[in-house]
């Protein structure tokens, strides 16, 4: 099956017109020495229904959500997406429909950028967000290459407790540009970074998250101080589920907060796509990287959108652009904004504090198991960490035979925490869940 | 909350055709949300979030009924060209039918619902689709072995350019440039700026193709490689690829192929076969996977076996032995990761679905008939605006409308005046170096009544040039907004809604 509707007349009809005696003709320009001249070795063509069967198939042969409970966290939790936010952001209008290029076609992409725009700045106490990024961990190393040219500087401060794939992509990304990249550790027995321990002098930016990947909250304020003390620029990676009840990073001093925004948008889907939310303020207004839109009027002096700003970006600026980005996560970002818009101030509000109270419920429970105990002194949010008489990894690996998705273990980015396991509570999971959970992993350990 | 900087005053004075934003329909007490209380024995929030910590004034998010909000976003989405409503001739953007079916497949629970971080052995099903669409891939492109990470093309360029580096690194080679031809994508000489190195132009020649002594010139041992879109974005085959190929690793350099016109090519020749070495696809163009407004895409990257052992880590393996797919992590040349987790899986899967739709024959037509209509819909309308440069083209092809110039009428009034006539307008002012261009790229997927309708709506906007350039000037006059104020919007930064704007209702 293919989706072009040429009949052979059509075929002959149109070589005609153009002049050419067939289709081979139109390739003419292709030399002959390259050319493939044999059939393609790829799986053959299948029909709607078989199609269908194949990928249901394939489709069964994996577990996750849907079949697990899932507890399993570092990143990617396990969220209610609203149907009204599927059924809207799925609409065929957005979902085929491209770059906002032609404004008088767009206004209803670039209105929804707009508003999930203004939604992002409410959200972590900005004043100017972009019209989305790839992910999280893309969202850090813009901000950090927004940090490098403002301050004109190459050292970076991270902390160790920000997602470690955030911190690997952030090595990767600017592997070709010289950065000094320093991690700050986190103190052993409050799992978050103690920020007046880091030396921050020249530097461009201190990065960290909060929660941080531990689901503990850093000292947001103090490091925000310390990095306008030495001239650097403050970038913040927040949860968006925790605004509702965490202070905004805006508020408490960040200069730039950035996130992962896959959570409101979209089910897990194996890592994406996700979106990446960069939020910042005024003054660096033309570093941001990537699309805006921006309200103006139109000819009639009616209100109007538009993408605004692009004299920043590739399309214009070329090799000296703030960023390379041009296709975004665009329908995930107008999925985040009607999930927003869904929530409100309220539905936030309660969305944070079912996250935080069943995480402290669970939290009770599981630090009672025999063996066991909580990692990590101090708040969290949505997120904790376990210490079990095992291999963390192998006794998430064993909890899916009871029907539970955990993990990870943390032994897969610190050695030293082997042992731990992080346990995410999101709303999905009720008290029946957390109790089933904690007495399975008591009869693994007895099993052990 | 107080925020004001980057605000002006309301932009738009009149009255706004699109309705409300979301927050202007706001009225306190009404929502949306349905969520359980903690409802278990737990602490209150106050005594599990510190003060210093717990968030003072609730964000300045809306408070709608959910039929208010079903309501904005359908009318919102009513306001929106997409290839579902009409054909949509962007060039470069391969803006062809989106399957439905797909859609079906990547909301199946045992896709959508996958954990990344999961056990292999959790996950067989997800891995076996990345796996036999990575090998489809590289038989498509003649490459050895390929990474999903990249969520769209410039990221998979940014990859293939560190992993370039990477190669000379190895070889203790520092270089210090990249060539890319002037017709290139804007997000070529980024990509490069962003992997360190600084890009040079070289010209087009006058056949529209890249100047191939002006290139000789321009190789030495400082120049790290070429990128190269082929066809290039005048939709012409670059006919000296071979000459071009065996010039670049002559000065030690690697040929990088930028995918964004793959859909041209797909089936007939392949990338390895002219000599690249690194190879972006952007699946959401030749694998119609929909462009979401303006994402999300997946731009995997593949490259050769020489260059393989430098992907992103992790790598996806098949165990023989055991018989499943599996993360190789154990990569010590990789240049590390580029993506969170594994790339945008979502959109992988629906490119596989469409592979698995069309299957070998059907891919060799994808080529064909987009060729085919490019060509056609030249043919129809060169008349009143000629192409840059004479001959067969690929997928798409540029026009110039400088011969309207002297009525007064710009490229971007064609565009408007196109919109009218009931078509998505194509890509005006790019490539750069055709004055007042108008980039043509049909696809596959339209029918011939359809390219028929979109030609005569081309010399109906050129000959109303002549006679009524007025018109031109003037349009669009059938959509709701008519040539937004895009230097007022740059010049009086409106970049967010606040609370302050509800009073100018």
């Amino acid at each position: 099956m293919d989706f072009s509707p040429h009949t052979p007349e059509d075929i002959a009809g149109m070589l005609e017109v153009i002049g050419l005696g067939n289709l081979e003709d139109l390739f003419e320009s292709i030399p002959e020495g390259v050319r493939l001249d044999r059939e393609l070795d790829v799986p053959g063509a299948l029909s709607e229904p078989e199609l269908v069967d194949h990928l249901s198939g394939l489709a069964a042969r994996s577990r996750g959500a849907g079949e697990l409970v899932c507890f399993a966290g570092g990143g990617v939790y396990d969220h209610h997406i609203p149907s009204a936010v599927k059924a809207l952001a799925s609409r065929a209008e957005f979902a085929t429909s491209y770059t906002p290029y032609q404004a008088e076609l767009s206004q209803g992409i670039l209105q929804s950028l707009y508003e999930f725009q203004s939604l992002v700045c409410s959200l972590y106490g900005m004043e100017v967000a972009n019209a989305s990024l790839y992910d999280g961990a893309n969202a850090v190393v813009e901000a950090v290459n927004l940090s490098v040219r403002f301050t004109q500087r190459e050292r970076v401060v991270i902390g160790a407790t920000v997602h470690p794939h955030y911190r690997d992509v952030l090595k990767t990304y600017t592997a070709g540009l010289g950065l000094d990249i320093i991690t700050a550790p986190f103190d052993p027995a409050a799992g978050i970074v103690d920020w007046d321990e880091v030396d921050v002098e020249g530097c461009a930016a201190l990065v960290l998250a909060y929660p941080n990947v531990f689901g503990g909250l850093e000292d947001v304020r103090g490091a925000a101080e310390k990095a306008h003390g030495a001239g650097a620029v403050a970038i913040v990676a927040a949860d968006p589920t925790a605004m509702g009840v965490l202070e905004a990073p805006g508020v408490m001093g960040a200069d730039v907060a950035v996130g992962e925004g896959g959570a409101l948008a979209t089910s897990p889907a194996y890592g994406g796509p996700y979106v990446g939310l960069f939020a910042t303020k005024s003054p660096f207004v033309r570093q941001v990287p990537g699309r805006i839109s921006g309200e103006t009027a139109d000819a009639d002096g009616r209100r109007a959108f538009v993408l605004t700003l692009q004299a920043r970006e590739q399309h214009i600026r070329r090799a000296k652009a703030t960023s390379n980005v041009c296709t975004n996560q665009t329908l995930l970002a107008v999925a985040t904004a009607v999930h927003l818009a869904w929530l409100g101030p309220h539905g936030l509000r309660r969305l944070g504090e079912v996250c935080a109270r069943r995480t402290a419920f669970a939290a009770l429970r599981l630090g009672e198991i025999p063996g066991c105990a909580l990692r990590f002194e101090g708040p969290r949010f949505k997120e904790l960490v376990l210490e079990t008489p095992v291999d963390g990894g192998e006794l998430a690996t064993r909890l899916a035979g009871r029907g539970f998705l955990a993990g990870p273990g943390l032994g897969r980015w610190w050695p030293e925490l082997a042992n731990c396991l992080l346990v995410a509570v999101t709303e999905r999971r009720t008290e029946d869940h957390i109790l089933a959970f904690a007495e399975a992993i008591e009869k693994e350990l007895a099993e052990l | 909350m107080t925020m004001h900087a980057t605000a002006g005053a309301r932009a738009g004075d009149g009255p706004s055709p699109g309705g409300p934003t979301i927050f202007e329909r706001s009225r306190p007490g009404r929502r949306a949300w349905s969520l359980p209380d903690a409802g278990l024995a737990a602490p209150g929030i106050e005594e599990l979030i510190p003060a210093e910590h717990r968030r003072a004034e609730p964000p300045a998010l809306p408070e709608v009924s959910e039929l208010e909000l079903v309501r904005h976003y359908t009318r919102l989405s009513q306001e929106n060209w997409a290839i579902d409503v009409g054909a949509y001739p962007l060039g470069s953007c391969s803006m062809k039918y989106n399957p439905k079916v797909a859609e079906d497949v990547a909301a199946l629970p045992g896709f959508a619902g996958l954990h990344p971080l999961a056990d292999d052995d959790l996950v067989q099903g997800a891995l076996e689709v990345l796996g036999v669409l990575g090998e489809a891939l590289c038989e498509l492109t003649g490459m050895a072995r390929l990474t999903f990470q990249p969520a769209a093309g410039a990221q998979g360029e940014l990859t293939g350019l560190l992993i370039m580096r990477a190669y000379h690194l190895a070889r203790g080679d520092v270089r210090k440039r990249v060539i890319v031809p002037d017709s290139a994508h804007g997000t070529n000489p980024a990509s490069v700026t962003l992997a360190g190195w600084k890009a040079q132009e070289v010209p087009s020649d006058t056949r529209g193709l890249v100047d191939l002594s002006a290139l000789e010139e321009l190789l030495d041992d400082d120049v790290a490689g070429l990128m190269l879109t082929n066809p290039n974005t005048l939709g012409l085959f670059e006919r000296d690829i071979k000459r071009i190929a065996a010039a670049v690793h002559e000065a030690g350099g690697l040929l990088y192929y930028d995918g964004a016109n793959f859909n041209s090519i797909v089936g007939k020749v392949r990338p390895g076969d002219m000599g690249f070495d690194v190879v972006h696809m952007n699946l959401h163009k030749t694998f119609a996977t929909p462009h979401g407004g303006g994402g999300p895409g997946s731009g995997p990257l593949a490259v050769t076996e020489e260059l393989e052992r430098y992907l992103p880590a992790p790598v996806l393996a098949w165990s023989e032995p055991a018989g499943r797919w599996r993360w190789d992590n154990d990569r010590p040349h990789s240049i590390g990761r580029i993506h969170s987790w594994h790339g945008n899986f979502g959109i992988d899967v629906r490119a596989y679905v469409y592979l698995r739709s069309l299957g070998p024959e059907g891919l060799k037509r994808v080529a064909e008939r987009a060729v085919l209509n490019a060509n056609y819909l030249k043919t129809l309308i060169e008349g009143a605006f000629p192409t840059a440069y004479p001959g067969t083209c690929m997928h798409e092809f540029v026009s110039t409308a400088k011969g309207l110039k002297p009525h007064g009428v710009r490229a971007m009034d064609v565009a408007k005046r196109l919109i009218d006539h009931g078509f998505h307008p194509p890509t005006v002012y790019f490539p750069l170096v055709v004055e007042e261009a108008l980039m043509v790229e049909p696809t596959e997927t339209e029918s011939r009544e359809t390219l028929d309708e979109l030609a005569a709506a081309f010399n109906a906007v050129a000959a109303e040039a002549a006679t009524d350039p007025a018109a031109l000037h003037r349009a669009p006059t059938s959509t709701p907004v008519r040539r937004p104020d895009e230097a007022k919007a740059a010049r009086h930064l409106k970049l967010r809604w606040t609370p302050d704007d509800s009073s100018n209702t």
